[in-house]
């Protein structure tokens, strides 16, 4: 293992993941810090805690926004693929830590973070998206997040009865709705076809749709094929 | 123990700005960035309202002739959030538009899920903000969430050169210009400029009302110069949005310990983490409400915090918790106290908290309201109407 200064300051292996070579984690965290944002988010940490304290994940995980922020700016390369692993997917991102007196933003790090760890097909990230993929389909695909018809009470069970309520009355319910654009179950609102369409091509140019093929292959197949269509009958090119 | 709040608020709270914390002025850069070309400036229409914000810099709000922003989990599962905005907007004669070219501004999978990147965001930012521009409209943003994160895409636009020429050449492919709005304009601040206005509209007397306010982090922590702050509401120490308006309809709205706590929402984690957003929405916001300031109805106004924490509540509730508050958004609050129909313009039945005790209090019959609404419900049934229309919501 290359002799480095934050590898001085601890025993080699401390932070786990040993069976992981030293230049991949390199590679991650050269990646991380290549992002436009990173010196727009990190300055310099006092260890004060502040972010610590306000942070709603510190306060129900082993998690740390202030140690985030730190292995970051000290550069331990092993340390920060640790969090990579382990510690990024319990942020809220609520951005409460913000309240930096050093203009640090540790949940704007993490998100870069959490961008390399989806860039690069990392276990952590498969796994936190576990159950969500559903969620990346309906707001790439519909251009909304959440449907009226994702209301389901086996979905949602600690919700109250009136998830079944809604689940039941569904369709009259949307239709009892004065909003024009309202009147949707399977989208939050009426989206316009062309609208939708351009969105796709943005999915497309932006690279945002090649980052579900490293976390799922299968999910990346369908939002493709359904893009590639409906750019195909709107005779838009790419 | 019980946290000595008024004591505290008594001791911390006063208003001084320092001149020395004045951060640029945002709206420099974005007019210089017109005059270079890089993109047009969507002027805010007039008439608009001067709003101080948290350094001293004045924000202008635009009242008339705003282009709906829509909010996916607004519309999606609290659509009352929405019909109150439009109908409060109407009641005041308001002129809008409700597009359907509009996509979500997909920052909730993004903090989610980090499925995106900054020239996809700062893409869909401008499409739409582009989309507005052609209908002649301004944009009022509904979520708080899109509204935090298109200001963060707005400082990324400014700073960084590179991405404006990325974003540049995907609009151009959609045949779009870069359009950046003068301010970015939250629909909670709409109604901060309006409060007095709609409470001359009012209809139904909320002075025995005890409400707490539960500030969006995505509203004044993204950002957070942008926000409004008003020296008479809170010293001027927490943002004025909802608080402003609150009072200005006469209900008392009392502090709690816990106010700067975010909710639970937690993006990814109310969808497929919650226990963990159970668990913060009702030992850390809901609980200490309760304890502290036992409120009629707890206040917000953002998609995500009413979500977190009205659904949160029944699962606490059989575990014994010291939860069962009503939770809405302050348009909603707003639209009853104006007379909106609880049920066709509130849509309070898409709420799991119960609200029946709170309209009672403010003296709403929900029972005759309900059998009315069910009554709409058998029309289009049968196949009389169709919709229900903005002409039904006021019968």
């Amino acid at each position: 293992m290359p002799v480095t200064g934050s590898a001085l300051l601890k025993a080699p292996g401390v932070a786990g993941f040993d069976e992981v070579s030293y230049e991949v984690k390199e590679r991650l965290f050269e990646q991380v810090k290549a992002d436009l944002r990173f010196e727009d988010y990190l300055y310099g940490c006092y260890e004060c805690g502040i972010c610590v304290a306000v942070c709603p994940s510190a306060r129900f995980y082993d998690f740390s926004p202030r140690r985030i922020a730190q292995a970051v700016a000290r550069e331990d390369v092993e340390l920060v693929y640790q969090q990579m692993e382990e510690d990024i997917w319990e942020c809220s991102q609520c951005f409460s830590c913000v309240r930096c007196p050093r203009a640090n933003n540790p949940g704007g790090i993490i998100l870069i973070m959490r961008e390399a760890a989806i860039n690069n097909g990392m276990a952590s990230a498969k796994e936190a998206l576990e159950g969500y993929t559903r969620i990346i389909y309906k707001i790439m695909s519909t251009g909304t997040q959440v449907s009226p018809d994702m209301l389901q009470p086996d979905a949602f069970p600690d919700w109250g009865p009136e998830v079944k309520d809604v689940s039941d009355n569904l369709e009259l319910w949307r239709r009892a709705t004065p909003p024009e654009t309202m009147h949707t179950t399977s989208m939050s609102w009426d989206v316009a076809d062309r609208t939708l369409v351009e969105l796709y091509l943005i999915w497309f140019e932006t690279g945002a749709l090649d980052m579900i093929k490293q976390v799922d292959e299968g999910l990346h197949m369908i939002l493709e094929e359904l893009m590639e269509e409906r750019l195909e009958e709107m005779g838009i090119q790419r | 123990m019980t946290i000595p709040v008024a004591a505290l608020l008594k001791k911390k709270e006063k208003f001084e700005r320092d001149p020395q914390r004045l951060p640029e002025d945002f709206r420099e850069e974005v007019f210089r960035l017109e005059e270079e070309g890089e993109w047009i400036v969507d002027r805010v229409p007039e008439p608009f309202v001067e709003a101080p914000t948290k350094y001293g810099r004045s924000k202008k709000v635009p009242i008339a002739n705003l282009w709906h922003h829509k909010s996916c989990g607004q519309c999606g599962h609290i659509p009352g959030y929405s019909t109150s905005i439009f109908w409060v907007m109407r009641k005041l004669g308001m002129d809008y538009n409700d597009p359907r070219d509009q996509t979500s501004c997909t920052a909730w999978n993004y903090y989610a899920s980090a499925t995106s990147n900054s020239a996809a965001q700062a893409a869909v930012a401008m499409r739409n903000f582009a989309a507005a521009k052609e209908t002649g409209y301004f944009p009022l943003i509904h979520c708080g969430t899109s509204y935090g994160h298109y200001k963060e895409v707005r400082e990324e636009l400014i700073l960084h050169p590179e991405l404006r020429r990325e974003v540049r050449d995907v609009l151009a492919k959609l045949g779009k210009p870069m359009v950046m709005p003068e301010e970015i304009v939250h629909y909670s601040e709409w109604f901060w400029a309006m409060r007095n206005e709609i409470a001359a509209k009012q209809v139904v007397n909320v002075d025995g009302i005890v409400a707490t306010v539960h500030p969006a982090c995505h509203y004044y922590k993204l950002v957070e110069g942008d926000a409004i702050y008003d020296p008479d509401v809170y010293g001027g120490q927490r943002t004025a949005i909802v608080t402003g308006l609150a009072e200005a309809l006469g209900a008392e709205v009392r502090s709690y310990s816990t106010w700067f706590d975010c909710c639970g929402f937690g993006f990814r984690h109310i969808l497929v983490q919650r226990d963990f957003t159970r668990s913060f929405a009702t030992m850390r916001k809901i609980e200490v409400m309760k304890e502290e300031a036992n409120p009629d109805v707890v206040l917000t106004h953002d998609t995500g915090c009413v979500t977190t924490l009205d659904k949160s509540q029944f699962a606490a509730q059989a575990h014994g918790r010291n939860v069962g508050v009503p939770v809405m958004s302050e348009a909603q609050f707003a639209a009853l106290a104006m007379g909106a129909h609880p049920y066709r313009v509130c849509q309070l039945h898409w709420h799991s908290a119960d609200y029946r005790p709170l309209l009672e209090k403010m003296g709403i019959d929900w029972e005759a309201a309900w059998a009315e609404f069910q009554e709409d419900l058998k029309r289009l049934e049968r196949g009389e109407i169709e919709f229900l229309s903005w002409e039904d919501c006021d019968a």
